[in-house]
């Protein structure tokens, strides 16, 4: 038993119907990797998400791991994004968007009927897809938006907010001195690092971001990738990519999202330790889209 | 440790004042049907109390019980038609040039002051119709009066017009040139047909809109107790005119008559404007 | 200057390729097209001619004078401008807020099929004409609001100026309740085309900041579309500015400056209509007078704010559901 465990575990994905004793799976949180020192940040338990009628994420099951970056890779469509979103429950937003099955932070249910999708995204920040700052705020506004929602600060403090998550967001240099301007005379890719900035801000445990560098060139790409890096020291990441290479460069875990028929729900193919899934993955899916031969 | 459940009285203040305000929208939204609701009843069970046969045959009155709109209804029906006249073939052709040639300055300059147009008070549009075509002709007229009310109709029928235009696919249009026929055909015969329904509900609601008007025939047509059908001489009878003159008169009787003839308009314009709305629902569910 | 030019090219090349009919259709589409702005040309042209006697006799002094004597002809509009503004003002501090509301409730609250019906509501209190809000403000509202509102309101804030005096009904306080009603579609309506404007990213940005609906709506979907919101409040004012027959039945058409919401005042537009058909001459033409500073006025707002809203609008459409 234990050992079936430890192997169940470590091998977060399961296929209901492969392994129907994954249905009676216990839903306390669990350490996903015996002898490791990282511990699940979030854990989803056969996870589905839904708008409206159609189904479009089917019993996800992933542990993700604490201080740790986890890569969701995949075609397009195959529901990364709606997973994401998820996370923090800012599914919910999309009219029909629904959620059925078990999140945990840290073992506690997020998605219980009491439980405030208000209070789920302090812990659980996002960035989006695209730079979204607030147009009408300064640069030193749009960092502590979030923050100021918390209730009133001292100045001295929020300037200190203000430039440790811009230096963690790798922005620092670049605004120190206009931090007055508006974010939105910023280049795409600062105003990217700026919503990290943002997201930093709050101070959550877990940072989403939904593929936050498809719409930048290759430097700020490159700056938000050295970003991460660094982040991971003090939160945990989950990132969704189009972009392999960075998937394979930045990441510690990866997640492989995958529809085999047009119409069915995305699922969760295959998860594993990036080196695992980009050297030797054990589907044949998952090597066709990590060797580009489709997607 | 309950991370999620931590409730600071800042989070409680916070959802308490997210509360509130979800309510305070509600109320404001009750705010719009109430006084709706509210003029509408009082409409319909004062204006049916002031209905007999008499009162659509008869011609009004300045004491008793107003005596009858007769003159009023067939004033309005002229009016409002030869209004449509005027106002809906200018507005669709306005409406055409604005989609198919108003890509440029001139097209945006036209395009903004008929939006600016329909801010326009009537009463001023009225002055115009007084000015242009009262004081030239020598005194009141129906005409005049349907004038102004086609000046009103066309910033309306022209937006949506164009706006209809605009949402007539391009391969509908382009099936048409491809089979050699030139655009002004193709305008005429496949992208105007196409998009009739979206017009009609411009034109209806454009109607419901005039037809309701009172400030600019003050100005123009004037009002008058007897039956006139005369087109371009001599004062004429409205409905919204006859409950202005009813509602100013001191007799309860014929404040009553100004109830029967307000319900008799708010049929009118609310009948327009449910049509205009269910040919647009339908021309949505196909 | 580019445009016109390669208008005309493409004119001449199509009349080379003898396709007649175009150019024939396309002048006449350009000649009611054109015929819009020579409407607008032609009622200031009206407006200003036939105000030319009243202009003349008083010039700018019409603009401050209180005078209202027709047996004499001596007049000035200064009364029916304060009337115009207080009756407006009044109307767009109930209307503005309420419309807002409602706009706030459709694009961010109201399940889809909820919104359908309180959008339709919403026109149909624009279709209501004018005339049956006027009659229904001074039988039924005026007297309700003697009995049940002004007595309390009175008790409280009567050591005011603005609420002293007493209420006989026909009042600015009743033709400002009236115009607020009215021109709620106007404010409604236009502020939901701007909050559905205003892209979902930015609403997203501030939810995923841990923002309660109201802080995403007040922080992040207020200030983006301020410009809009604007112009929407704007276009309401420009609207109560230029309602007539509501108006004259309500307000009095008594010309003074009054300083008590529940005195009898006059507007420009009600003066007209309340006077028209039985003026001569000087008279007349005073009243024309009014008619074109009313017709400036209401221009200058609605192209003011149309620019604000048209700076917003025309963005692919936004709503989601917090």
């Amino acid at each position: 038993m234990e050992s079936e465990k430890t192997k169940e575990e470590s091998k977060p994905f399961e296929d209901p119907e492969k392994k129907p004793d994954a249905r009676q799976r216990s839903v306390e949180p669990q350490p996903a990797y015996r002898g490791e020192p990282a511990a699940s940040a979030m854990v989803a338990e056969r996870l589905s998400a839904y708008y409206g009628a159609f189904k479009a994420l089917a019993d996800i099951n992933i542990s993700i791991q604490q201080n740790k970056i986890t890569a969701l890779i995949g075609p397009s469509g195959c529901g990364k994004s709606t997973f994401v979103r998820c996370l923090n429950r800012m599914h919910e937003v999309t009219p029909g968007g629904r959620i059925e099955g078990k999140l945990l932070l840290y073992g506690e249910d997020v998605c219980g009927r009491d439980v405030d999708p208000v209070q789920v995204r302090r812990k659980v920040g996002m960035v989006f897809q695209k730079p979204n700052p607030f147009p009408t705020m300064s640069i030193y506004d749009n960092v502590i938006a979030g923050l100021k929602l918390g209730g009133r600060r001292k100045s001295s403090e929020l300037s200190e907010v203000v430039e440790r998550t811009l230096r963690q967001a790798a922005l620092w240099d670049e605004v120190k001195d206009k931090l007055k301007e508006s974010g939105m005379a910023l280049s795409g890719g600062q105003q990217q690092r700026l919503c990290i900035a943002r997201t930093l801000a709050v101070e959550p445990e877990v940072v989403l971001m939904d593929e936050p560098a498809s719409a930048l060139d290759p430097v700020s790409t490159q700056k938000i990738e050295d970003a991460m890096e660094e982040l991971k020291e003090r939160y945990t990441v989950v990132i969704v990519t189009h972009n392999m290479q960075q998937a394979a460069r930045i990441s510690d875990y990866t997640g492989f999202f995958y529809i085999e028929n047009m119409g069915d729900p995305g699922r969760l193919w295959e998860f594993d330790e990036t080196s695992k899934i980009f050297s030797s993955p054990n589907r044949k899916e998952t090597e066709d889209y990590v060797t580009g031969r489709f997607g | 440790m309950s991370q999620l459940a931590t409730t600071s009285a800042r989070y409680r203040r916070r959802k308490l004042l997210d509360k509130a305000m979800t309510v305070m929208a509600y109320l404001c939204t009750l705010a719009a049907i109430v006084p709706l609701v509210l003029v509408l009843v009082y409409v319909a069970i004062k204006g049916l109390g002031a209905w007999s046969p008499q009162f659509f045959t008869g011609l009004p009155q300045l004491f008793g019980n107003g005596g009858g709109i007769y003159n009023a209804i067939i004033g309005t029906v002229i009016i409002v038609g030869l209004a449509s006249l005027m106002g809906i073939p200018f507005g669709i052709m306005a409406g055409i040039y604005l989609a198919e040639y108003g890509n440029n300055h001139l097209g945006s300059l036209i395009r903004f002051t008929t939006d600016v147009m329909t801010g326009i008070p009537s009463i001023v549009v009225g002055i115009f119709a007084y000015g242009l075509l009262v004081v030239s002709m020598g005194g009141f007229n129906a005409f005049a009066g349907a004038f102004s009310l086609a000046i009103l109709m066309v910033p309306i029928i022209t937006r949506t017009t164009e706006e209809m235009i605009r949402l007539v696919p391009g391969s509908i249009r382009e099936a048409a040139l491809a089979l050699g026929a030139p655009r002004w055909k193709t305008i005429v015969y496949v992208v105007v047909p196409t998009a009739l329904g979206g017009i009609m509900t411009g034109i209806l609601l454009s109607i419901a809109r005039v037809a309701g008007e009172t400030a600019p025939l003050i100005l123009t047509i004037l009002g008058s107790n007897f039956l006139n059908t005369r087109i371009f001489q001599g004062p004429v009878a409205a409905l919204p005119l006859q409950i202005y003159d009813f509602s100013r008169s001191p007799y309860a009787g014929v404040i009553e008559a100004a109830w029967g003839a307000s319900l008799v308009l708010v049929l009118m314009v609310l009948i327009l404007s449910l049509a205009a709305r269910l040919i647009l629902a339908r021309r949505g569910s196909t | 200057m580019l445009s016109s030019l390669t208008t005309r090219f493409a004119l001449l090349k199509q009349l080379r390729r003898g396709n007649l009919g175009d150019v024939i259709f396309q002048l006449l589409a350009l000649l009611f097209g054109l015929s819009i702005l020579a409407l607008v040309f032609g009622i200031v042209f009206e407006t200003w001619a036939q105000s030319a006697p009243s202009r003349r006799e008083f010039g700018w002094s019409f603009l401050w004078s209180t005078a209202f004597d027709p047996p004499n002809d001596s007049f000035g509009a200064l009364p029916f401008i304060y009337g115009t503004i207080a009756s407006s003002i009044l109307a767009i501090l109930i209307a503005g807020p309420i419309g807002i509301g409602i706009a706030a409730y459709l694009v961010e609250i109201a399940p889809r099929r909820l919104n359908q019906i309180v959008g339709f509501v919403v026109e149909l209190l624009a279709a209501v004409p004018s005339i049956v809000f006027g009659l229904w403000g001074i039988i039924v509202l005026a007297p309700w609001l003697k009995n049940y509102i002004v007595p309390p309101l009175q008790a409280v804030l009567g050591w005011t100026p603005l609420f002293s005096g007493t209420f006989f009904g026909p009042s600015v306080f009743a033709a400002g309740i009236v115009l607020s009603i009215m021109i709620l579609p106007t404010v409604a309506a236009i502020s939901r085309d701007v909050l559905r404007a205003v892209p979902d990213a930015q609403r997203e940005g501030m939810l995923a900041l841990g923002a309660t609906r109201w802080e995403m709506f007040s922080r992040a979907v207020l200030p983006y579309g301020k410009s809009g919101i604007t112009g929407a409040v704007i276009l309401g004012l420009g609207r109560a500015a230029g309602e007539t027959m509501a108006v004259t039945l309500i307000i009095g058409n008594s010309p003074k400056i009054f300083t008590s919401l529940f005195d009898q005042g006059a507007t420009m537009a009600s003066i007209i209509a309340n006077n028209f058909a039985e003026s001569r001459g000087l008279f007349l033409s005073s009243l024309i007078e009014i008619g074109l500073m009313l017709f400036a006025v209401t221009f200058l707002i609605n192209v003011g704010a149309r620019l604000l809203v048209s700076l917003i609008s025309r963005q692919p459409q936004g709503g989601i559901r917090a």
